[in-house]
């Protein structure tokens, strides 16, 4: 225990035995906090690398006798939703096609609108805004079947562009809030230079702002991957069955109530859903904290 | 276009709605979201549940009717218990192991990113990837139940999702171990925010560490609290992928919300003003929640 000297944090000058046990005991909370954090990830991995006889015996902790992949196969390209047996990966193509659209649309409006207004402030622009804030808040059973009534009215109900509009009108406050701030961060001389060059509104935007706020742009893409990925909600409304994106389609495979619950297929097709999110965590580590907790100054 | 820097004064004057035309224009998906969105879908929604709209929306008022019958209902009545046990159980535990952990990570432990990164990473899944692992690890026939057998336990009994009055805690447990980390990331946000002179002085006097946390720490970090807080409640009124994943309101109806009332009643039962009637109710409770708080928030902003 030579390393609690190094320590010099808010514990300091205390006598040096209860320390160490006071540091024992932390790292014991800790990793058996971890434990049960990392548990279910580890069943799921290690079963669905299992064959059903080896499930059906076993131990779900134990790690897999004979490694097979054929549950990952089966779950990608043949696990059925009511007659469509093409597996998880019509869902998957499905959930890119919702996803890239929507993410690029909802970021575009959120940023223009953020540099607005913090840049160019209208008469009225402050009380949208709040509106905007304030409607991040309402329940979003309570905005459904209008918003069913004026797709329909588009001609957009049912499509992938109904839910890529749904996405970015839902998307906008949280956006909105994270790139208002940080226009609003840039110092003001910085722009009136640009105005007194005769720079416009989208001179702006595209030249000076753009540029620099790309960081600001890679929170922005995290946040609305995951949070497009993840949904399930307006993905089960706004689209048809067969446009249904990856994490209904998950839904639909696995609580389908006919034939024998395979439990290896049905992890497998779980991690594939989580997976993206996943990578995008381990990948992004402290600009997703960032996003979130950006999410999280909006309340 | 933009004439309105030439002089800027003399032309917002005679025609006003002219200044600033761009950012005006630029704001306009904003401007539509907010006002025929947020404001218009809510109230055409709020007029709809005083009327007997089944199939279709249809503008026949009946006054209180569909409050009448909803709050006579009794799967309404269980839906709003079960939104009260699980509100209630994952404020209090979410803050709670929230804090906790982030104390712990406070400590100057080694391997800070490595515990974190696992607390946190249930985050980035969805609440249906959630809810389908936790069905399979609550499940007796698969899940800790069978492992506990296998023990030795013969008798062991654990399948809180097969029991009526326990599957609610069900849903709570993986509501808190999909949650429970972004309440951490907060308040390590906050904990970090705080001065390190407050624990050299706190050292000095020979207050306990644990002591410190109580009496000095939490009340520094009103503001972080009150946060998360409001984060937590925003979220638990909107669970729905959740239940449907895990138990799709069942056995029978003992785990069913608000959420899933309002999609079932208007997207599978076709009885569409009482899906507006209890979608309406949702969005009392939130502002019964949010009201306070957005009041507190700005009296302080006033003050500060």
């Amino acid at each position: 225990m030579d390393k609690s000297i190094e320590v010099t944090g808010p514990s300091g000058a205390k006598p040096r035995r209860r320390f160490s046990r006071n540091k024992i005991m932390l790292y014991g909370v800790l990793i058996v906090m971890a434990l049960y954090y990392l548990l279910p990830l580890y069943v799921m991995v290690v079963t669905s690398m299992k064959g059903m006889p080896e499930i059906r015996i076993g131990n779900v902790f134990a790690p897999p006798v004979e490694i097979t992949f054929q549950p990952w196969v089966k779950a990608w390209s043949e696990a059925c939703t009511g007659i469509n047996c093409d597996g998880l990966s019509r869902g998957f193509g499905n959930s890119i096609q919702i996803l890239i659209p929507s993410v690029f649309l909802s970021i575009l409006i959120a940023s223009v609108n953020g540099y607005a207004l913090s840049n160019w402030k209208f008469k009225g622009s402050e009380v949208f805004f709040t509106i905007l804030v304030i409607g991040a808040f309402i329940p979003y059973q309570v905005m459904l079947y209008p918003i069913v009534i004026i797709l329909r009215e588009l001609g957009l109900y049912g499509s992938l562009w109904g839910l890529v509009l749904v996405h970015s009108v839902f998307g906008m406050p949280i956006l909105t809030l994270l790139f208002r701030n940080y226009f609003s961060s840039v110092p003001e001389e910085l722009f009136k230079a640009a105005r007194v060059d005769g720079a416009g509104f989208w001179g702006i935007y595209f030249k000076i702002m753009l540029p620099m706020a790309l960081p600001i742009f890679v929170v922005a893409i995290i946040l609305q991957v995951t949070g497009i990925w993840n949904d399930f909600l307006f993905g089960v409304i706004f689209t048809e069955p067969s446009l249904y994106p990856m994490t209904v389609q998950l839904n639909n495979i696995v609580n389908s109530v006919q034939g024998v619950k395979e439990y290896n297929v049905n992890m497998a097709a779980t991690l594939l859903t989580g997976l993206l999110p996943l990578v995008i965590y381990l990948v992004s580590g402290k600009l997703f904290v960032r996003g979130i907790a950006a999410g999280a100054v909006k309340g | 276009m933009d004439r309105s820097k030439n002089s800027p004064e003399s032309e917002s004057a005679r025609r006003p709605w002219l200044k600033n035309i761009n950012a005006k224009i630029a704001a306009l998906p904003m401007i539509i979201t907010a006002l025929g969105i947020f404001v218009g879908c809510s109230i055409w929604t709020i007029v709809h549940s005083f009327t007997n709209s089944r199939l279709l929306p249809k503008m026949d008022f009946v006054g209180l009717d569909q409050y009448e019958r909803l709050w006579s209902t009794r799967r309404w009545l269980v839906s709003i218990e079960n939104l009260a046990i699980y509100g209630i159980c994952s404020l209090i535990l979410s803050l709670l192991i929230g804090f906790t952990l982030a104390t712990l990570l406070d400590r100057k432990i080694r391997f800070e990113g490595v515990f974190r990164s696992i607390f946190l990473y249930p985050f980035a899944l969805s609440f249906i990837v959630t809810g389908l692992v936790w069905q399979w690890i609550l499940n007796p026939e698969f899940g800790v139940q069978k492992i506990v057998r296998a023990m030795g336990f013969e008798n062991f009994v654990f399948d809180p999702l097969y029991d009526p009055q326990l599957a609610i805690y069900g849903i709570l447990i993986a509501g808190i171990w999909q949650g429970s980390g972004l309440i951490m990331v907060i308040m390590l946000a906050g904990l970090r925010g705080i001065d390190e002179d407050i624990w050299k002085a706190t050292r000095v006097d020979g207050i306990p560490t644990w002591k410190t946390y109580i009496v000095v720490i939490i009340p520094m970090m009103r503001g972080v609290f009150v946060t998360a807080l409001v984060l937590i409640a925003s979220g638990i009124v909107k669970v729905y992928d959740l239940v449907v994943a895990q138990t799709s309101g069942g056995p029978g109806i003992a785990t069913e919300v608000p959420a899933k009332y309002v999609y079932d009643k208007m997207f599978a039962a076709q009885n569409l003003a009482q899906g507006f009637a209890a979608s309406t109710m949702m969005l009392v409770t939130v502002a019964i929640i949010l009201v306070p708080w957005a009041y507190l928030e700005f009296k302080g902003k006033k003050r500060g």
